[in-house]
């Protein structure tokens, strides 16, 4: 990745993070913790791996994505307001009454393949659409993004069982590995270590990244692309709440909404952030 | 005759398959169970085995769903209807992803077995979720004709039927069948036996006896448990003013609880509801247990007579 288009992207995620305080404080709900750590494996998907716009949401070829925890759904509703899939108005409906904005995905709203929320989900869908793509010789290719605490859900290892049985390699599984769930660590709640180690001895390619930064995501997601006979699960470690100061690493932000203050201040990092672009 | 309709509906989708390279049938170690063998050596590309996985079993249907495949998810109606109960309930109905969730060797097909078997609650379970459907066919050729239509909608729906051959209710290409409208077995005034899977032919027997008694009994085949069919429950409380349900599931939220919601709500009538028990049932063969619960000819003929007398 060129310097320049670093750039593009790193802004991108500026804009992602600074819809999703926005989002979440206006609802005064939400779940910014994880909306934060996954920013950037979104920006690197949406604005240059993937081949997805609103012109495409219809052509059988275009490529997937699921969203396995649901939860962290206000960044993906920033990335697909920004990239024209409905207008950025009506996210200012997130939460409200009636609203089809609701706190996890679903697929009356343009750009989102499939409904999730609870976990352990996303996963399985993703091999049946990969699997689909085999069986019709199709050029697409299928990413999920699951939360860490999330493989705490047995169906999420059915389901890598799935993947490497029938040799996907058009599917490639994010872990967004920020350690940290509502009660805790990971690790205190129930232990993940080593997550690269479970993925390989379930026959998947790992790549361990820093899971924040573009470049990494962005080769990472090259190498996948590259690797034949089995699926590429991506573990990102990423930190919950990245990009703003205070919320960073803190499980008690898994869903906190800011303050007055505490949002004044997201957005001040956000824009100094942006400044440095 | 009889036949089992796991066999109808294997062969059905077999045939279908070969026409259609978009049919897509899923086993989760299942495939001797569900008659889906020869499907499954006819047609490799369109079978995928998921192991012993109900989980994934339906996520991964609703996947292929998602990408334009017409799956058709098979497992034991004991554990597609409560282990994968959640993902019927997100990847499926909510999603409204175009699978069939094929439960075999339904309610208590599996006997000796136990409880951990039988499904006496999957009625309850899928017709809960919204966006569901729920059909239990009564026998072979009636399955057919159900499938035929299910083949060629593009709505989830959860279909139940049983392990073992079951006698014929109807007649193999003169199946008096209209999708999602009760199939009336016969005419009758006295009351209205209202049915559903292999009761229906259980009713049919029962219906016969009484006749011989002088007691004209109306038998409804209430295949279609969702979207029920309130307008011919109706017309029965209406016209024979007494009615007798059936069902191989627990009273809780089946047949009976249907029927005595409409019943309540549209014309109050006498109904009585013949069910499995609150209870893991009975150790024995699937004969035997319906015996024990009165779900047999006899037994309904005579809750019948206790009904109308």
């Amino acid at each position: 990745m060129e310097a320049q288009e670093w750039t593009r992207l790193a802004k991108k995620a500026v804009d992602i993070r600074e819809e999703v305080v926005k989002m979440i404080y206006r609802a005064k709900t939400g779940h910014i913790g994880g909306d934060l750590s996954e920013t950037d494996i979104l920006v690197d998907l949406y604005y240059r791996q993937m081949n997805v716009s609103p012109e495409n949401q219809k052509d059988e070829n275009r490529d997937r994505f699921v969203l396995s925890k649901g939860h962290s759904v206000e960044a993906l509703y920033a990335v697909l307001a920004d990239k024209g899939y409905f207008p950025k108005k009506d996210l200012e409906t997130y939460s409200q009454y009636g609203s089809k904005f609701i706190g996890h995905p679903n697929n009356k709203i343009p750009g989102i393949e499939m409904n999730s929320g609870s976990l352990g989900h996303g996963l399985s869908v993703g091999v049946g659409m990969a699997l689909a793509g085999k069986m019709d010789k199709r050029p697409y290719r299928v990413y999920v993004v699951l939360g860490d605490g999330e493989c705490g859900e047995g169906s999420v290892w059915e389901a890598a069982m799935a993947g490497s049985q029938y040799g996907l390699d058009n599917l490639t599984a994010f872990v967004d590995r920020n350690r940290l769930q509502i009660s805790g660590t990971t690790e205190q709640v129930m232990h993940q270590d080593s997550a690269e180690e479970r993925w390989a001895s379930y026959g998947w390619n790992v790549l361990s990244i820093p899971g924040n930064d573009l470049y990494s995501i962005d080769d990472a997601v090259d190498l996948a692309k590259h690797t034949k006979g089995k699926p590429t699960v991506i573990v990102a470690n990423t930190t919950k709440g990245c990009g703003i100061s205070f919320i960073e690493n803190k499980a008690a932000w898994h869903h906190k909404v800011p303050s007055e203050a505490e949002y004044q201040e997201a957005l001040k990092e956000l824009a100094e952030r942006r400044a440095t672009l | 005759m009889s036949q089992a309709i796991k066999k109808v509906v294997a062969e059905f989708l077999q045939e279908a398959g070969k026409k259609d390279r978009d049919i897509v049938v899923l086993c989760s170690d299942s495939r001797g169970s569900g008659a889906f063998g020869p499907y499954a050596e006819e047609l490799p590309e369109q079978f995928v085995e998921v192991g012993i996985a109900e989980q994934n079993l339906v996520g991964i249907s609703a996947g292929l769903a998602s990408c334009g495949k017409r799956p058709f998810a098979v497992s034991p109606a004991s554990f597609l209807s409560t282990r994968s109960m959640e993902q019927a309930k997100v990847d499926v109905a909510y999603s409204n992803t175009n699978v069939k969730l094929l439960g075999i060797s339904g309610g208590v097909s599996y006997g000796a077995l136990g409880m951990t078997h039988h499904s006496a609650t999957d009625i309850a379970d899928m017709a809960s979720i919204p966006g569901m459907r729920v059909y239990l066919p009564s026998d072979g050729p009636q399955a057919k004709c159900l499938m035929k239509e299910l083949v060629k909608d593009t709505d989830p729906a959860y279909v139940r039927y049983g392990r073992n051959a079951v006698e014929d209710v109807y007649e193999e290409g003169n199946v008096p069948f209209v999708m999602d409208r009760a199939t009336t077995v016969r005419e009758g005034k006295d009351l209205t036996i209202i049915a559903c899977g292999e009761m229906v032919w259980q009713a049919k027997k029962a219906a016969e006896q009484l006749e011989s008694e002088g007691i004209h009994a109306r038998v409804l085949d209430m295949y279609c448990i969702k979207p029920f069919d309130g307008e011919a429950v109706r017309k029965a409380a209406e016209e024979t003013g007494a009615i007798l349900t059936v069902e191989e599931h627990t009273a809780y939220g089946g047949l009976g609880s249907l029927v005595a919601q409409l019943t309540a709500r549209e014309h109050p009538t006498r109904v009585r509801s013949l069910a499995l028990p609150d209870a893991p049932v009975v150790t024995g063969t699937t004969p035997e247990i319906f015996k024990h619960y009165g779900l047999d000819a006899e037994g309904i003929a005579k809750a019948a007579r206790e009904l109308v007398g």
